[in-house]
């Protein structure tokens, strides 16, 4: 296709002029900038991952042994904010960066000097969040969800809000920058309904964000006037409401839990077929599910909030709605399956990924499921049983569709392959540890221990205990993916191929590995069957 | 009768531990008829002990088992696909990608079985909301970090018994950072009670329909009693309602469920639930003991008497 005519501009690099500094922070290149959110994302996953340990050593046993309970709190808080904000949206932002323009036919984003400052703003946002925990009266320790009036009774609630106003402006002109790149870029002949399910994905993850980060802004900023402008929003004795921020945070926050969510969606679409060497079952059932999907998120926000009092009405409307997003999940995780039936497989790193994700996933959304359920939520809810649900589907989920994209593509980026013997060590480790780590979560949960607590009844011993030793082991699962990453960019002596998987299909890697710094400087021609996800004809 | 209870307890806690794991884990999810606090190994809800809370408990079970036979179904199609149609065994790809009938019908049937369970759900919700008909009121209120109850009404006639409740001491000086003292060794009654037990426990009466009001005074807490079959957040400014009607006499241990602060994890609930009889012959010491000299202080004194008017103002707005 359009190969040869952009290895004839391959001359035309000229990052290799450029300094340390001008090359990375005065990017305007779309892997450059890729790239740049990749290692940010992967060092906040280890500071992240570093509190979760602080969380889960304390755990180890009954009785209070290493923090003060404040201190525990900052890290549960700390923890999900760092992992959310800071790991995973980031992760996702990263990986549509690079391919999203690679996959369409672009030369690179959109608006590329937009792209440098929205991944430029991160770095501030986060040392502003992370350096109140070295501040007098410490972190914010009120949970991610920053709830009022407890949120407010932190020292560090004006240093989180503007680092969430920060993390905002930065996701919205990223999310801006995505729509831009998708609606306007693409080379001639790439139809919408012919872009790949990953393209997709992000599209509608794009308008989920700049629909619900501005929500989330103006309740952050409600806390705000609330603490230092006596303003009374969320304070009863003003005539304020504590359950209003709880409608408006989780306006944003259900869609915000998809925006973890359908990227991943895309990534494991991508991937499945390539290694069942088969076109993606159902496509534009796939596409529809993720709509569907994202739709659906906004009008089930109360689900997180059954036990607050809802009126009856509000309750079953809620139940009903969540309930409903069993059926477009469902269908995805149906089509993945049927999209491996009849195909001819093969178990490279980033397909054990995805199987683990199609297996895992489905067990956070069971539990989803159950959670829906009101009169069972009055159990469940705030239990451990909470914590396993939402660690399966954003870590077994989220983050295994990060790593599977990341032993994807990462041949493509570098030019070299990873090690295929380490890819799976650090596969068997991760899938195994990661459910000694959250499945005996359910049991504690269903027992009836609370979550967000430092210490607990001798009765919840045991599977607090292996939990841990769970973590401790997942944890250090993660240096062997540093390690194979490390040796992958620098060390790995193999070339990775242009196809680099015999089943790959799509415009990235028509590319030479590593692409051009251009990727698509001209169009190239678009041939059904070279599509990503197969030639469909429905 | 609560000795007994209790002496069932202990033979019972005795047994489970000669069993081994596997045994323990059996109990844990089949043996929960009469704990219905929690016990190690516990991997199943509690049946709990109230006229409501078998509903949770099978509900619970009905959408586990649903959950359970689909994802025999669609892993073990995957492992099927996973061995039969693998490149080593000189798998040639299929060209199809799509097969109407098969997509209708795996659309329609998770909404047959989502219709099912929305069912019982709504059915059990139904029963939950109806707080009307109660013969007793319980004012339940958070603070950080410790509950305050107030008896509101029993049988129709105003009560004024009213008590803080918090952690009892012998957990709270366990639980400090490096305390060196043995969770193990917190007991009460043959109980292990490690930050399950308090210095005043909401004493109520067994076949009797208790409302709850609960509210907060500062931050936004949770009231969860897992035998109880329920949680209700308790937040500053809003009277949330709920009810139960206990069956068994018994301790049942539960705590706060929404984070409060530094010491959420320490200020847990105990609900003892003994006969009316014993129940009638409590309040009686409580009263006596409140009435000659006025022990209280102005503004808990107060409060009984702001309690009854709140109820009776969500009364009138439920009305």
């Amino acid at each position: 296709m359009a190969h040869a005519a952009t290895h004839d501009e391959h001359h035309d690099e000229h990052h290799e002029h450029l300094n340390f500094f001008q090359r990375w922070v005065m990017s305007t290149n779309h892997k450059d900038i890729g790239t740049l959110y990749l290692v940010f994302s992967l060092l906040m996953f280890f500071i992240g991952g570093s509190f979760a340990m602080v969380i889960r050593a304390e755990l180890f046993k009954p009785g209070l042994q290493l923090v003060q309970p404040y201190f525990f709190n900052e890290m549960t808080t700390m923890h999900a904010l760092v992992m959310i904000f800071g790991a995973v949206m980031p992760a996702f932002v990263g990986l549509g960066n690079w391919m999203i323009p690679m996959m369409v036919g672009a030369p690179d984003m959109a608006l590329p000097r937009m792209n440098n400052l929205s991944f430029w703003i991160l770095p501030f946002a986060f040392a502003l969040m992370l350096s109140t925990l070295f501040l007098p009266g410490g972190g914010p320790a009120g949970g991610w969800t920053m709830y009022p009036p407890l949120s407010i009774q932190s020292a560090s609630t004006a240093y989180v809000v503007f680092a969430i106003h920060l993390m905002g402006i930065s996701s919205i002109m990223g999310a801006i920058n995505i729509i831009a790149t998708i609606l306007n870029m693409r080379a001639p002949g790439m139809d919408l309904l012919k872009m790949p399910v990953f393209v997709w994905s992000w599209l509608i993850t794009a308008f989920l964000l700049i629909a619900v980060m501005p929500v989330l802004a103006g309740a952050v900023t409600m806390l705000l006037t609330d603490k230092y402008f006596n303003t009374h929003f969320f304070d009863a004795a003003g005539g304020g409401d504590p359950v209003l921020f709880q409608h408006v945070f989780w306006f944003f926050g259900h869609p915000e839990v998809y925006i973890m969510i359908l990227p991943a969606f895309g990534i494991i679409s991508e991937i499945i077929p390539t290694f069942a060497r088969k076109p993606i079952f159902g496509y534009k059932a796939m596409v529809f599910a993720i709509a569907s999907i994202a739709f659906l998120s906004f009008i089930v926000w109360a689900h997180h909030m059954f036990a607050v009092g809802l009126p009856l009405g509000a309750e079953i409307f809620f139940m009903y709605a969540t309930m409903l997003i069993a059926v477009p999940t469902g269908v995805k995780v149906f089509n993945w399956v049927a999209t491996m039936w009849g195909g001819s497989m093969t178990f490279e790193t980033p397909m054990l990924f995805a199987i683990a994700f199609v297996i895992l996933f489905t067990i956070g959304g069971f539990s989803g499921l159950m959670l829906a359920l009101v009169p069972a939520d009055f159990q469940y809810h705030d239990t451990y049983f909470v914590v396993a649900h939402f660690h399966y589907v954003l870590v077994t989920g989220a983050i295994f569709a990060i790593m599977a994209a990341t032993y994807y593509w990462i041949p493509k980026w570098t030019g070299h392959m990873y090690s295929e013997f380490w890819g799976k060590v650090h596969f068997w480790n991760s899938v195994v540890w990661v459910n000694v780590l959250f499945f005996p979560q359910h049991f504690l949960g269903l027992a009836g221990m609370p979550r967000r607590i430092p210490d607990y009844n001798v009765a919840f011993a045991n599977f607090n205990m292996i939990s841990s030793i769970g973590g401790f082991l997942f944890g250090a699962s993660q240096l062997i993916f540093l390690g194979v990453l490390i040796h992958c960019v620098w060390f790995s002596k193999k070339k990775a191929t242009d196809r680099v998987w015999e089943g790959a299909r799509g415009l990235e890697w028509t590319l030479s590995s590593p692409p051009p710094h251009h990727s698509f400087t001209i169009a190239p021609v678009i041939h059904d069957e070279e599509l990503a996800h197969g030639h469909v004809e429905d | 009768m609560r000795a007994g209870g209790f002496g069932k307890h202990g033979i019972r806690f005795r047994a489970k531990q000669a069993f081994g794991v596997a045994g323990l884990m059996a109990l844990g999810l089949f043996g929960g008829t009469a704990q219905a606090n929690p016990q190690p190994g516990q991997l199943n809800l509690t049946p709990g002990v109230t006229t409501y809370s078998h509903i949770p408990y099978m509900l619970n079970n009905v959408a586990l088992g649903v959950c359970v036979v689909i994802g025999i179904l669609v892993f073990g199609a995957m492992f099927i696909a996973m061995f039969r149609f693998r490149k080593s065994r000189g798998a040639v790809p299929e060209k199809w990608s799509h097969n109407t009938t098969v997509e209708i019908i795996w659309t329609a049937i998770p909404v047959v079985i989502l219709i099912s369970l929305a069912w019982l759900a709504t059915d059990g919700l139904r029963k939950f909301s109806d707080t009307t008909g109660s013969q007793m009121t319980v004012k339940v209120t958070g603070y950080q970090w410790k509950w305050r109850y107030d008896y509101v009404d029993y049988l129709g006639k105003p009560l004024h018994v009213d008590f803080m409740s918090k952690l009892d001491d012998q957990s709270n000086a366990t639980r400090q950072l490096d305390s060196g003292l043995d969770p193990y060794a917190v007991k009460a009654d043959g109980e292990q009670t490690y930050l399950l037990n308090v210095d005043h426990p909401l004493v109520v009466p067994i076949h009797t329909k208790i409302r709850f009001v609960i509210t907060a005074d500062d931050v936004i807490h949770s009231w969860f009693v897992p035998a109880l079959g329920w949680k209700m957040d308790a937040i500053p400014g809003v009277i949330n309602a709920a009810w139960t009607n206990i069956n068994t006499p018994g301790i049942y241990r539960g705590q706060c469920a929404e984070l409060c602060g530094q010491d959420h994890g320490f200020m847990p609930i105990v609900v003892k639930a003994v006969s009316q009889d014993d129940f009638a012959k409590w309040l009686a010491d409580q009263q006596k003991a409140a009435t000659p000299p006025a022990p209280a202080p102005a503004s808990t004194a107060a409060a009984p008497a702001q309690a009854t008017a709140q109820v009776a103002a969500k009364q009138s707005t439920q009305g």
